[in-house]
């Protein structure tokens, strides 16, 4: 069984979103999601300054098997990267909830968080797949 | 599902398993870039015990390998010398690869793919009509590589002396059974090491004594990026029944003399290289991304397309191997379709890692 930390919601598709204060929101993707991707050789991440709009596929985590897009989970404007997945995308791998975290978002609507799945939701929507 | 008689050691070393072609498989047992590594730098293993063993014996057992396969077991002279052969449809197509161990002019052993056990095994069985010939699968083994530049010496600390003589000097592509076990100087990787055949009873043993050794359990994922840094074909993806293997550059595995010499395919391939056929290149991306198979290949001779794609542990970029127009250089640069643009990569000959060294 994964780990789904329950103070994080999350997006059918896979993503976490942490608030940090301020409408500012850590994305990453879960320990299950990596767990599906397998060792990570690649992380394309979008531009500080983007405007992103919920559901648009604003990155790439591409493994050993297979690219998966990682879609933008709440409508806002990139504000900050990680820039160590450029040389370790393995974090996402080893600390997935953690350093493996890939953008953050200023939220044009704070509120926008609060209609993801929290932890309860998602870990039953990975059950039924 | 099928099992190997490893099964348990693979769920009791936390293996993620799959469905291979019908067999419950490793893919991995944590990280198949770890695997990888352990393989070209130390030693690793591999449950292979899911291939087809099969004993071709009786006195017309050279003929009919000398029909059946297109490379030429008359080559082996020596006891216990191996062979890599294709075996082909009249069309010249692959039905399969497969390794042929020669022991004597009356008695060799074949070791073929799983995921077309049932095919070769009515294949063999279809084309014997008319040789005094026996066909015998033995699934009384089951089969361990173990590979690496310490892999040989990590095994031999379990042979027995015995054993450890058998062994003693023997060149690659050899093999010889000693007492329990055959063990062979082959392998999928480009290191050194062994295949073993070990009787099922005591594999889980074996497979307990090599990791006590050290050897570092390896799956399917890292058997695959390391077959293919080593340039290795994988059948039903870089060769099937629809391919020639002039265009899946096996074309050194093609003995054409003696030319009163018939084999399946023969005419067909003769036709093919009279009228010329596309060919297996090597693709190399240093940029970021993977290179998948299925992926488009632009050439200035035409079109192409990915047979087999990874990104390279060892070299850190993305390599594949590719079916091409005839026409393409190697040395020249190639454009791959990939996520809705073109990307430009470099054509190099269909190999890209030997013993833990790039040998770009």
């Amino acid at each position: 069984m994964s780990n789904i930390p329950t103070e994080l919601r999350y997006a059918s598709t896979h993503e976490w979103v942490r608030s940090e204060g301020n409408g500012v929101f850590t994305v990453g993707i879960t320990e299950h999601a990596q767990d599906l991707l397998g060792d990570m050789v690649f992380v394309d991440l979008p531009d500080v300054g983007d405007a992103v709009t919920t559901g648009d596929d604003c990155a790439v985590a591409e493994s050993v098997k297979a690219a998966s897009d990682i879609y933008a989970p709440i409508t806002g404007e990139v504000i900050e990267i990680n820039d160590q997945l450029e040389n370790s995308p393995e974090l996402v791998n080893s600390d997935s909830f953690g350093e493996g975290w890939m953008f953050k978002i200023q939220a044009d609507d704070p509120a926008e968080v609060d209609g993801l799945m929290d932890a309860e939701a998602y870990g039953m929507s990975i059950d039924d797949e | 599902m099928n099992t190997t008689a490893l099964h348990g050691a693979h769920i009791k070393a936390g293996a993620k398993m799959v469905d291979f072609f019908g067999w419950n498989m490793p893919i991995n047992y944590g990280s198949q870039i770890e695997e990888h590594h352990a393989v070209r730098q130390d030693a690793g293993m591999f449950d292979v015990s899911h291939m087809t063993i099969v004993d071709v014996v009786g006195v017309q057992a050279k003929d009919y390998l000398r029909y059946l396969l297109a490379n030429d077991v008359e080559k082996l002279q020596l006891k216990g010398k191996a062979l890599y052969s294709g075996m082909l449809n009249d069309e010249g197509g692959v039905v399969d690869d497969l390794i042929v161990y020669h022991f004597e002019s009356t008695n060799y052993r074949l070791v073929v793919n799983s995921a077309t056990k049932e095919k070769d095994l009515n294949w063999l069985n279809k084309v014997a009509d008319g040789f005094d010939v026996s066909i015998t699968e033995r699934d009384e083994f089951a089969m361990i590589a173990v590979q690496g530049p310490n892999a040989q010496a990590k095994a031999q600390s379990l042979f027995s002396a015995a054993q450890k003589e058998a062994v003693q000097g023997m060149k690659p592509f050899f093999g010889v059974q000693a007492e329990d076990l055959f063990i062979a100087t082959t392998g999928y990787t480009g290191e050194a090491g062994y295949e073993i055949m070990v009787p099922v009873g005591r594999a889980e043993e074996f497979w307990d004594q090599l990791l006590a050794a050290g050897v570092v359990p390896c799956g399917l994922g890292a058997r695959d990026t390391l077959r293919l840094e080593a340039g290795m074909n994988l059948y039903g993806q870089d060769m099937d029944e629809t391919i020639s293997p002039l265009a899946a550059n096996m074309g050194w595995t093609i003995t054409w003399e003696p030319t009163e010499r018939e084999f399946m395919g023969r005419k067909a391939l003769e036709a093919q290289k009279a009228a010329g056929h596309e060919k297996l290149v090597g693709l190399v991306m240093t940029e970021k991304g993977v290179l998948r198979a299925g992926l488009k290949v632009i050439t200035t001779a035409g079109e192409g397309v990915i047979t087999s794609g990874t990104f390279s542990p060892t070299l850190g970029y993305s390599i594949a191997m590719a079916r091409v127009p005839a026409g393409t250089e190697i040395g020249s640069t190639v454009d791959v379709e990939m996520r809705k643009k073109l990307v430009s990569v470099s054509v190099v000959k269909p190999s890209f890692v030997r013993n833990g060294k790039s040998v770009l």
